[in-house]
């Protein structure tokens, strides 16, 4: 017995140093540095303490709170919209009909991208001159003027809202497709039997089941769509006019665009934090679900 | 009532087919691109090209060392996977397998650092990497990538591991096998579906990771694809074609792969969430 503790605890090690040094350690080395003021241009003006400074002057600044706030709108807007997207490819891929194994398969498709390389296609689609988007809402007659997409504050946040749903739906498809499969049958025959309408089976049958699946999915993506850095830095850069601006691209133009580490570092916590709250919460309710 | 089914089916394979088209447009919008001549991209849109010429994935090559990322990128891809792969299967054995106290205190560890930002970790790093001269190296990319790959490592290798028979050992320890020659001998082997499906999903996120690789790596030749195929564009016009010659030769082996694959990475992918 003593000896099976021992050599667990041999195999664990390396693990857990790799996670150690390579995740526990720089979360607080980051959270020191954001308490001292570092330039990393001007070496000589030394690491000077400075107490809760840098996230004062974050705080007084208009463009963080504008990080926030875009942060906030893309991943609430992408999480919602991947959900229901995701809930009805799942429910379709859960009957059986010809094609579906096709179907299933081009789920695959966005998600084998790579961001960057979905972030240029999608570049490519919203172009305003050849782009196809255009195109086609110009030939049905939805549009008679092409639309600048990625140029205006307003349609930059949503071009890059329809970009990341395209890419990240088919996860949190396949996740509620695996989720569904294990209710069981016997479930939807009782429905059955009592009368329900399939509207009704859904509510009271499917979604209930579905619940912890639901929330496992909803904590993953929204994790993603908070540290959301790839799609942003290709895309729309951030532009226009930091309308597109989140926190993680915020955080890497403090830090290696004005080499800021005191206050990229203190905008790192700030997202870690958030990150950890946010898991917290879902945390908090799935556990409240299964005991 | 029948005609209300017929209604309904070709609804619902309309709603089928739209999903298919917007799922799979994309990657054939890529490709078509990347064969067009430049002058036919920027002229019009045509669905199907008017000529097809290999001249964008000439360019690939020539503007940049295109080749040389891949074999860098290549190469940290599969590092991080066997590392991965090393690291985790032995953390995976003792938390699947052996009884111990801590287990679940490690198990939530792991868990935490799944939810790590990159982004929050990216400063500290960059000092570390740069103090120790790594800035510019395959480590520095690949210790971050093992790092941030070893929470789904761990997780799908215990769950592929909990499902082997625990007379296994027994039988390996009466044939006089110690625990770690019957990890290695038997657990490994009969696990291999499950090792496989890990392999392929730590390579994908290693192969597609964008932010260490930007930031660590400054020197043209040590790029890696993803950062790579970000460079093309010019001043002040893209090339399209160029750039997505350059998307093709990277998406479709990843595509053959997935697709080869699919049941093994859908099962891979959806392991942890569903049993909680």
């Amino acid at each position: 017995m003593a000896s099976e503790e021992k050599l667990a605890y041999w195999l664990t090690i390396p693990a857990l140093l790799v996670i150690f040094l390579i995740a526990f350690f720089p979360i607080f080395q980051a959270i020191w540095l954001s308490f001292h003021k570092i330039q990393l241009q001007f070496p000589q003006l030394g690491t000077p303490f400075v107490g809760l400074g840098n996230y004062q002057e974050l705080f007084k600044e208009p463009r963080f709170w504008n990080a926030i706030k875009n942060t906030f709108v893309f991943a609430s807007c992408t999480v919602i919209l991947e959900f229901i997207f995701g809930l009805i490819l799942a429910l379709l891929l859960n009957k059986s009909f010809m094609g579906r194994g096709i179907l299933r398969t081009a789920l695959l498709i966005p998600w084998a991208f790579t961001t960057v390389v979905s972030a240029l296609m999608w570049q490519f689609i919203y172009n305003d001159q050849f782009g196809i988007l255009n195109s086609i809402l110009m030939k049905l007659h939805i549009i008679k003027q092409p639309i600048i997409w990625l140029g205006t504050t307003k349609l930059a946040m949503i071009s890059a809202i329809i970009a990341d749903v395209w890419k990240t739906t088919p996860f949190m498809a396949l996740l509620l497709l695996a989720g569904l499969q294990v209710i069981p049958r016997e479930m939807y025959e009782a429905a059955l039997i009592d009368g329900a309408s399939a509207w009704q089976t859904f509510l009271r049958v499917t979604l209930p089941l579905l619940k912890p699946t639901i929330l496992v999915a909803l904590l993953f993506r929204t994790l993603d769509a908070v540290r959301v850095f790839d799609l942003i830095f290709v895309l729309t850069q951030g532009g226009p006019g930091n309308s597109t601006e989140v926190l993680s691209y915020l955080t890497y133009i403090k830090l290696f665009r004005e080499f800021d580490f005191g206050v990229g570092s203190a905008l790192s916590v700030i997202t870690f934090l958030c990150i950890m709250g946010i898991s917290m919460f879902f945390i908090k309710i799935l556990g409240a679900r299964t005991t | 009532m029948e005609k209300e089914g017929i209604k309904e089916k070709i609804g619902f394979y309309l709603l089928v087919v739209i999903a298919f088209i917007i799922l799979a447009f994309p990657f054939y919008w890529i490709v078509v691109t990347s064969v067009k001549l430049p002058k036919e991209i920027v002229s019009s849109v045509t669905l199907i090209p008017r000529s097809i010429s290999l001249a964008s994935y000439y360019q690939v090559f020539k503007q940049q060392p295109f080749h040389i990322y891949i074999k860098n990128s290549f190469i940290v891809a599969g590092l991080t996977t066997i590392f991965c792969l090393l690291v985790g299967s032995l953390a995976a054995y003792a938390l699947a397998r052996l009884k111990f106290r801590g287990r679940d205190l490690i198990l939530s560890l792991v868990l935490t650092v799944s939810m790590f930002p990159p982004i929050a970790i990216v400063s500290p790093l960059f000092l570390i990497m740069k103090k120790f001269h790594l800035l510019n190296t395959y480590p520095s990319l690949i210790f971050p990538y093992t790092t941030f790959s070893l929470p789904l490592t761990i997780w799908i290798l215990t769950s592929f591991f909990k499902e082997l028979p625990f007379e296994l050992e027994e039988a390996a320890k009466v044939d006089g096998c110690t625990p770690l020659e019957a990890l290695v001998k038997v657990i490994i082997p009969l696990a291999a579906p499950g090792v496989f499906t890990c392999a392929i999903l730590v390579f994908i996120s290693a192969w597609n990771e964008f932010l260490f690789a930007l930031v660590f790596i400054t020197n043209n030749y040590m790029r890696t694809v993803p950062v790579g195929i970000t460079l093309y564009p010019g001043q002040f016009e893209m090339p399209w074609g160029t750039v997505f010659a350059a998307a093709t030769i990277v998406t479709l082996p990843i595509i053959i792969i997935v697709f080869i694959f699919q049941r093994r990475i859908i099962s891979g992918l959806t392991a942890g969430a569903v049993k909680g």
